[in-house]
């Protein structure tokens, strides 16, 4: 998938994370700040790039402000991110397909 | 040296007699020398010790560099005491190379890490450390390591002159003007002053600060006349809405609910539980809501509490006047209900730090509890707590009683949540061990309770009342199954801070907090 538009999806609340897609050249610029860094850093690092991955999204400027967020509500935060920024989001996502 | 909870203390640290910790009751039977202060005699009858300012009273108490100042934390985050006081020092007297001993510090004191930076305090000793100060000795600020030690570790080290106090300051509700003081009657009442008692004892100078000047004699008073050299009265010693909260309210979470219902049945399965039995609780939700289950176990089983002890709050109080506990005895109140019950409800008392809690006197209150239950920021699987560093290694905590009473009651519950947002509360290893798990028995979760392998008496108690446990290594796995493994925190070599076992053994260091990168 491609990067379109500007998207923004997930919140600032404890336990969730904001994440924001924009369209960029040259491979994945990842910006990430976490309640948890220390910890848990490394591990939303792999996340993020993970999903962005199975996706198929290999460029983008993509900037994570993590709350504590578990792994699923990433995964769930960069997937919905990505598909508002081409409008593929209201429709048609391919449950089972790459959002499993 | 490794010490007995499997910690890494540098050889540095163990100079002048220093030990690394050894384990639970290594220290008894070994005798101290009790430090002695030097006090002015003030032979010639005084009519009033009030004098004008706090800079007055600093001088008069021969204030310079180098000394060390102590504090209390009845007044807790609405305190102005402490940095009245170094300001008086600091900025209008001009002294500096200062050391801050107090009872606990907070939030209210972030104005001190300006003077931390600014090499005027170079020293902290305290059980509490957060906000801002926390921050910057954690990034390595304070100019020598800094000493946290429990409520009962502070008494202990006073007395044995490992701290010797050149200045105490007292912030006193209400004074005479010779410096009897009480934590009620005045309009920033905290109830009790247990923390300042050994503080005026052993400190070559004490002064009282008030803001609620009354008729002598202020009877009866929690810090004497006798021991006092200055009273200064200022417009307020602190903000009364952040020292008493109006009362902590019980939990109405479900999930704390829980796991308070489970404390009380661990609790009642035992042979402690009994008439005439003794009991502390934090005030942590899920620990002041134990208090409502156990008052139906003890209703069905017709026992009374004998007496508890502590921080207290309004559950006890109210316990004690509905006459199921036969007495309470108060180091520190932490709401209005407290605070107004201390010393006017019938069989209410007030005690010292050092008879809450002190291990090396002849039996502290803490030697003869039944119960404790506590909460913690992290528990290992050797049952050792972190209540001091958050998971980021930074000081936002404090040891406060929790290793003196775990370490002197029969019975030691703690009570956590499996998991916070996504940090595993139970855990591998502690960022650091403020109470060690010698000392810690029970462990009840909202995904299920662990003993303490130890306590083989308490695991036939459980499995006779047909109470499920599990291994506190299931508890972990179960933790990291949620929210995955976490990296260890990374530190760097310098130790910012040394903690204490409340024996004055060493039982972990804090080191300088590394800023997080992603290269390693």
């Amino acid at each position: 998938m491609q990067i379109e538009k500007n998207a923004v999806a997930g919140t600032l609340e404890s336990s969730d994370a904001m994440v924001t897609v924009e369209p960029a050249e040259n491979g994945i610029e990842l910006d990430i700040s976490s309640s948890v860094m220390n910890q848990y850093g490394r591990q939303i690092r792999a996340t993020v790039l993970e999903t962005l991955e199975r996706l198929d999204v290999t460029s983008g400027k993509v900037t994570v402000v993590d709350k504590g967020a578990l792994d699923c509500t990433l995964k769930a935060r960069v997937e919905c991110a990505v598909f508002r920024s081409c409008d593929k989001s209201a429709a048609g996502i391919p449950w089972g397909g790459v959002i499993r | 040296m490794k010490n007995a909870v499997g910690r890494e203390i540098p050889d540095f640290l163990l100079e002048n007699g220093k030990e690394v910790y050894q384990g639970k009751n290594y220290m008894d039977g070994k005798y101290v020398q009790k430090a002695s202060p030097k006090t002015r005699r003030y032979e010639k009858p005084q009519e009033s010790k009030i004098v004008e300012t706090i800079k007055d009273a600093l001088i008069q108490c021969g204030a310079r560099d180098g000394m060390t100042f102590s504090f209390h934390h009845h007044l807790r985050e609405g305190d102005f005491v402490v940095n009245m006081v170094m300001k008086a020092a600091i900025e209008e007297l001009g002294l500096k190379d200062l050391t801050i001993a107090a009872s606990s510090l907070g939030a209210a004191h972030d104005l001190i890490a300006d003077y931390i930076e600014e090499g005027k305090v170079i020293g902290i000793q305290t059980s509490g450390i957060r906000g801002r100060m926390g921050q910057v000795v954690s990034e390595g600020k304070l100019k020598t390591t800094a000493i946290i030690r429990s409520h009962g570790g502070r008494p202990r080290a006073i007395e044995a002159g490992e701290v010797h106090i050149d200045i105490a300051f007292v912030g006193a509700p209400t004074s005479d003007c010779v410096g009897n003081s009480r934590g009620i009657g005045g309009k920033s009442n905290c109830g009790s002053l247990g923390y300042a008692m050994t503080d005026a004892k052993f400190a070559d100078h004490v002064v009282v600060i008030t803001d609620c000047l009354v008729d002598f004699p202020n009877m009866p008073a929690s810090v004497e006349a006798i021991d006092v050299d200055a009273v200064v009265v200022v417009d307020s010693i602190g903000n009364p809405k952040k020292i008493a909260s109006a009362a902590a309210r019980i939990s109405q979470n479900p999930r704390d609910l829980m796991m308070a219902e489970n404390v009380a049945k661990v609790i009642a399965s035992t042979p402690y539980f009994k008439d005439g039995f003794s009991f502390q609780t934090g005030v942590g939700g899920p620990s002041l809501a134990a208090n409502l289950f156990l008052e139906k176990y003890m209703d069905e089983q017709g026992i009374k509490m004998g007496w508890a002890i502590g921080g207290i709050c309004k559950p006890m109080v109210e316990l004690l006047k509905k006459g199921k506990i036969g007495k309470v005895i108060d180091v520190q109140d932490f709401d209005l209900d407290a605070v107004n019950s201390i010393n006017q409800t019938p069989n209410h008392f007030e005690m010292s730090a050092s008879q809450y809690a002190n291990p090396a006197n002849k039996g502290a209150f803490v030697n003869k509890l039944d119960f404790v239950v506590l909460a913690a920021l992290e528990i290992d699987t050797g049952f050792n707590v972190n209540v001091l560093t958050g998971s980021d290694g930074v000081l936002r905590g404090a040891p406060g009683g929790h290793p003196d009473t775990a370490a002197g009651s029969k019975v030691c519950i703690i009570v956590t949540p499996l998991v916070r947002g996504r940090m595993a509360t139970v855990c591998e290893n502690v960022v650091t061990v403020t109470t060690p798990g010698d000392c810690v028995d029970v462990l009840v979760t909202d995904y299920g309770i662990a003993v303490n392998p130890l306590r083989q008496d308490l695991i036939e108690c459980l499995d006779k009342a047909g109470i499920e446990h599990v291994t506190i290594e299931s508890l972990k796995e179960k933790a990291y199954s949620m929210v995955g493994r976490p990296d260890p925190v990374q530190f760097e070599d310098k130790v910012v801070a040394v903690l204490e076992a409340r024996d004055g053994t060493i039982l972990d260091v804090i080191r300088q907090i590394k800023p997080f990168t992603f290269e390693d």
